[in-house]
């Protein structure tokens, strides 16, 4: 069959590194790519030229058998190009129907878009109401605006871009039943992860990159995830390992912990209650926007609560602020690393003083000693391998996982009682990702109490003794995290978001 | 093409040069503008930038000028950097100058006519609190009511200068002045004067402020936790509160210095170079120092510098007008393409500027 895209030594440099260095694969009609690689391989790059938004240095790609060079995003959509970002570009405070028509060249009466919307969302099993407004809808519902946007467009390729991450596993399920009816009408798409299990059952092949080069192909069903694991990283990873301990004495204890957002389209966190105890670590799940950042907000006490709602060791600490309860020895590593957990423009060693102050006496009666905190920092450097020329560097300088390594390595480093951290290793590279579980499962062996707030689900199961679930505010209750599995993980998180179970039947088999 | 490339790290070198290269950028272009208006390009540079410090005829009179009008600029414009850094704008210093300069002359005044040695102590500190209580105001609505700050100092420079016209003409007119309007004349008298402290320097008490705020800034910024959290608030707010730092006691905290130096400004300037209260006592110090402050990086040491250089250009200016007859607007536009070249020269310190072909489509 001729391949609809083909792409033929596409190149990009760009200061300092080549994102794409001589990238050649092609897609046929219907075929479910995978593109497959670790953070800053080059994945991003690659569609963005395919999308049009960044033009390629050298290379040539034809679509549908003509010379193919899209000089922006609208050239491309013209083509039958369309593509999900990994992050959605919508107004909370206007309807689906709106949003959609925004993103139209020529959009038709508001009555009848919402005639197609119906149409198309019918088709492709993803319920989706028209008028409701996007700031009320759930991360997954998102979603379904964004790829129903693009099927507005008949697209010929699909890009899609680490669709998961924002999804319960049975939302996955519904995705995946559109995206193979989509595939057997002839639509290709191109589709990147790094979760191996999903590109295992979704994709027909898998072109796989490393700094910037193809390093390899294949065919999903035909390899073991370990063995695309080892392709994508260029060696073998190790499992992070712990040995088995006895929780001690409960260290935080959260009682019905409820919070009002402080922007109108955040989650109220409703009567959360949880406790941990030394030794141990304690996993929330939860697709992003369900109260994660509320929830952190709370027990880092940049938000403060009744006094009673949060206590560390018996102790009522609800109503104090961050450095008191750092000095308590309640630490927690925010999930934006630029901007919240660090100044991107301040050097690392300005950036140790951020949290380090108090408990490593980086101060004396109010004055810095820059001296101890660019000690502090070459310590973090060395012990977390962040790679960095030295502690003079600004921040945002860093890669996102040297700087995630810095920042966690900076709150292990003063010792916890308690560390709470929230998504440890998003947007971090496989071996940065398991040195950094790792140095939590430590912390924990050592006798800190630790919680970990992630959307990877195998992160959590990996690294937790017990797992509760966030969802629209509310903690489930905890259960062990061992022998649990992802059906039961699924419906702990809420399900397939507003949906009931025969809409859910429905639609999936509107989808087969 | 020219391309701009951001730069991983500001670049220290273009940190420092571009406030050089501005005053370069904006001897030409001013010299253009005034060959424009039928002077010598030259010779007027000459007169503003040579004269003032040099001239055998004028330099004794225009010499102790320049710290008499830097001055006020670097103690007003060391504050309001402050504030600048934490991104709370306080644009009222000039009432909070004028605040500060009546509650000081008032102070004076009430124990005229006193000679105790306790007295000028008492004025400065007065002119502090009124300064500081100026700024208070929106400092307060602030983080009570979350207005704008940048609004409610504005708008209260025009209320102070209502309350400075009636001080002048009512309730701190001189008795002596048989109707006229104006206050007593502070500096002529023993107790509430500000006295040149080095004949022929210029330099009084108000100078002397401005130096050791100077320094005071440095150590803060550099060395202290709170200018290190000012600096953090400024660069990163979200980052900020995660460590720890109120944002409602910095937000008081930075207008209440930035106003109680600019208060402290106004009773030097009417205790020494203006004498009294008078109906146009302020000549827009508090507005000149935001550029001042601006030029000098929002860094003590370069406020510094850019005090007496933007002193040097007032007094230069004037000289400029008188003997060469440059209209006032010139000057002003002369001294607005100093700050106009400084803040487009900005973007060298963190860009990369690359000629680039354009690619072929």
């Amino acid at each position: 069959m001729t391949p609809l895209l083909e792409i033929r030594g596409l190149t990009k440099a760009y200061p300092g590194v080549v994102a794409n260095d001589d990238v050649s694969f092609s897609i046929a009609p219907g075929e479910v790519h995978a593109l497959l690689g670790e953070n800053g391989a080059g994945k991003s790059t690659l569609v963005k030229m395919i999308y049009g938004l960044v033009r390629p240095d050298a290379g040539a790609m034809t679509l549908g058998g003509g010379p193919y060079t899209p000089a922006e995003p609208r050239a491309a959509r013209a083509s039958g190009v369309a593509m999900v970002f990994q992050h959605f570009s919508l107004f909370e405070a206007l309807s689906v129907a709106e949003n959609i028509a925004l993103g139209m060249e020529t959009p038709p009466k508001p009555r009848d878009l919402a005639q197609r919307i119906h149409h198309v969302s019918r088709a492709y099993g993803l319920p989706l109401d028209p008028d409701r407004m996007v700031g009320d809808l759930s991360a997954g519902e998102r979603q379904r605006v964004e790829i129903i946007r693009c099927l507005l467009q008949n697209p010929k390729l699909l890009i899609m871009d680490e669709p998961t991450s924002v999804l319960t596993p049975q939302e996955v399920e519904i995705l995946f039943h559109t995206l193979r009816k989509l595939s057997a009408e002839g639509t290709a798409i191109l589709y990147i992860s790094h979760k191996l299990e999903e590109i295992r059952t979704l994709c027909d092949a898998a072109t796989i990159l490393r700094l910037g080069k193809v390093v390899a192909t294949c065919t999903p069903r035909e390899v073991s995830a370990a063995q695309m694991a080892e392709m994508m990283v260029g060696k073998s990873l190790s499992q992070p390992a712990r040995g088995a301990t006895e929780p001690g004495e409960v260290l935080l204890h959260v009682s019905g912990l409820s919070l009002e957002p402080a922007s109108p389209f955040g989650t109220p966190l409703r009567h959360i209650g949880l406790e941990v105890r030394a030794g141990e670590v304690l996993g929330i799940g939860g697709v992003a926007g369900n109260g994660q950042d509320e929830l952190l907000a709370a027990l880092s006490g940049e938000r403060r609560v009744e006094p009673g709602m949060i206590e560390l060791r018996g102790e009522r600490i609800g109503d104090t602020g961050p450095e008191a309860r750092r000095k308590r020895g309640l630490l927690c590593a925010p999930e934006e690393r630029l901007g919240h957990a660090a100044a991107p423009d301040m050097s690392l060693t300005e950036n140790a003083v951020l949290t380090g102050r108090t408990r490593r006496g980086l101060d004396r009666s109010g004055f810095v000693g820059w001296g101890r905190a660019r000690a502090f920092a070459e310590e973090i450097i060395a012990r977390f391998d962040v790679r960095t020329p030295g502690p003079g560097v600004a921040a945002r300088a860093l890669s996102g996982g040297n700087l995630q390594k810095y920042v966690i390595g900076r709150e292990i480093l003063q010792d916890p009682d308690v560390l709470i951290v929230n998504q440890p290793t998003w947007g971090v590279d496989a071996s940065a990702a398991a040195a950094i579980r790792q140095a939590l499962l430590d912390l924990a062996q050592n006798g800190a109490a630790v919680v970990v707030i992630s959307q990877d689900l195998d992160e959590l199961l990996e690294v937790s003794d017990r797992f509760c679930a966030l969802n629209e505010g509310r903690l489930s209750a905890p259960r062990p995290a061992r022998g649990l599995s992802m059906e039961e993980i699924g419906l702990m998180l809420g399900g397939a978001h507003d949906m009931h179970e025969a809409q859910l039947r429905a639609a999936t088999e509107a989808a087969q | 093409m020219i391309v701009l490339e951001k730069r991983p790290t500001p670049s220290r070198f273009w940190g420092a040069a571009t406030p050089v290269a501005a005053v370069f950028l904006t001897m030409i272009a001013g010299g253009i503008m005034f060959a424009a208006l039928g002077k010598d390009p030259v010779e007027a540079i000459r007169i503003i930038f040579w004269d003032p410090l040099f001239n055998a005829q004028f330099a004794s009179y225009s010499r102790p000028q320049l710290l008499i009008k830097a001055g006020p600029l670097i103690l007003i414009a060391i504050g309001l950097s402050l504030g600048f850094k934490a991104g709370i704008w306080n644009i009222g210093a000039e009432g909070q100058y004028i605040i500060g300069a009546i509650c000081g002359a008032a102070f004076g005044l009430a124990f005229w006519p006193s000679e105790s040695p306790l007295l000028f102590p008492g004025m400065v500190i007065a002119g502090l609190i009124g300064g500081w209580a100026w700024a208070m105001i929106p400092g307060v609505l602030k983080t009570r009511f979350r207005t704008n700050e940048i609004l409610v100092s504005l708008l209260l420079v025009y209320v102070a200068e209502a309350i400075l016209a009636s001080a002048a003409t009512s309730w701190l007119r001189s008795p002596d002045a048989m109707g006229f309007p104006g206050s007593r004349n502070l500096a002529r008298h023993p107790g509430t004067d500000n006295p040149e402290l080095i004949a022929g320097t210029g330099m009084h008490w108000g100078v002397l402020a401005a130096f050791i705020a100077v320094i005071a800034a440095y150590v803060l910024m550099n060395r202290h936790v709170l200018g290190y959290q000012i600096r953090l608030a400024g660069q990163a707010p979200r980052a900020a509160r995660f460590a720890g730092v109120d944002p409602n006691r910095l937000v008081l905290l930075c207008l209440g210095i930035s106003g109680a130096l600019a208060g402290a400004a106004g009773l030097f300037e009417v205790s020494g170079p203006a004498g009294q209260i008078s109906i146009d006592f302020n000549v827009g110090y508090g507005f000149t120092a935001i550029i001042v402050a601006f030029l000098g990086r929002l860094h003590p040491i370069g406020i510094l510098l850019a005090g007496l250089l933007m002193a040097l250009t007032y007094i230069g200016g004037e000289l400029a007008q008188l003997m060469l007859g440059i209209p006032a607007p010139a000057i002003q536009a002369f001294q607005g393409m100093l700050l106009f070249f400084l803040l487009a020269l900005d973007v060298l310190s963190n860009y990369h500027i690359r000629l680039k072909r354009t690619e072929a489509a």
